[in-house]
């Protein structure tokens, strides 16, 4: 594990909803970042089927975008979510680990866009897919 | 004489009213994680999420995490939603205690404007449905914290509607 994967799960896991959640960091790469979340009946938004709530979707694909922004290489100093829209395609399975994989796929001097899908154990059919901007804050006094 | 009958007590109204809402709630599981209750006034819905500490996303600033802020939205929008759809029947007195709860509709897609950070105070939404038809609907969502006129999230969704027997 490299050192910036490891302060990156540390940082992840020090947000108090994402630990809230039982958040996890799998991989990151430049731009990319991968966060898994156990299959929790707390989290349940349909209680006929036993199927994870939206909400908890949205905030694992939140946490991996933003996670995904941190570690792009023109990395702001900070950022924060401007707009995500989530579809979904199907039900998660219930009783099974999601795991949002998040893309940031083009940053500018003050956006940064992002993708990202959510799966759960058929890693073939997407749960969910998602798409977002964040904001760019640069360090005071950085060129931007 | 007219031979209409009486309106009912208020407070049977009001009773029945209150109950059909918190089974409705109560029937969620997330909802009770996070903490969300509902306000009624007549049929409006205010949505309230108490802040705690677990719902942070950024210590540093400290902001609600987006994703409890998108979590609040489309709970208050799928509520709406399921309220005005068992309306009718609820004051035609259908529902009671051990009637079955309605199906709830199912998000389509959402999306989440972030206006600005979302303190670590209560906030509160209320949502509006644009668009209700056989299969699908529409509704927009706006929430707030201290001021009801500066909001910090809006959001529209798309719902697949609960199908009724031979949907």
């Amino acid at each position: 594990m490299t050192d910036r994967t490891r302060i990156a799960r540390q940082f992840i896991e020090a947000i108090p909803h994402s630990r809230a959640l039982g958040m996890h960091l799998d991989l990151l790469g430049k731009g990319l970042a991968v966060v898994s979340m156990p299959y929790d009946p707390r989290f349940v938004g349909d209680p006929a089927t036993g199927v994870l709530h939206g909400g908890a979707v949205s905030a694992l694909m939140d946490t991996a975008a933003g996670a995904a922004v941190m570690s792009h290489p023109e990395a702001p100093a900070s950022t924060a979510t401007l707009d995500l829209r989530i579809d979904y395609m199907r039900p998660a399975t219930p009783g099974q680990r999601l795991t949002a994989r998040a893309e940031c796929y083009h940053v500018t001097r003050s956006v940064a866009f992002v993708r990202a899908t959510a799966t759960d154990g058929d890693a073939e059919r997407p749960v969910a897919t998602a798409t977002g901007t964040f904001t760019v804050d640069r360090a005071q006094g950085a060129q931007a | 004489m007219n031979p209409r009958a009486r309106p009912e007590p208020v407070q049977v109204i009001k009773t029945r009213r209150d109950a059909a809402l918190r089974a409705l709630v109560a029937g969620v599981p997330y909802i009770g994680f996070l903490g969300i209750t509902f306000d009624r006034r007549g049929d409006e819905l205010t949505a309230i999420l108490p802040f705690d500490d677990r719902l942070i996303g950024n210590p540093a600033i400290p902001a609600l995490h987006g994703g409890v802020t998108a979590a609040f939205l489309e709970t208050a929008a799928i509520f709406e939603l399921s309220w005005t759809l068992m309306w009718e029947a609820m004051e035609a007195g259908q529902t009671g205690p051990g009637a079955a709860l309605p199906d709830l509709p199912k998000t389509i897609d959402f999306t989440v404007d972030y206006l600005r950070s979302g303190l670590p105070r209560d906030a509160y939404a209320r949502a509006r449905v644009n668009r209700s038809g056989r299969r699908y609907a529409s509704v927009h969502v706006e929430a707030w914290q201290d001021n009801r006129a500066r909001l910090f999230a809006q959001g529209t969704g798309h719902f697949l509607m609960p199908q009724t027997d031979g949907g």
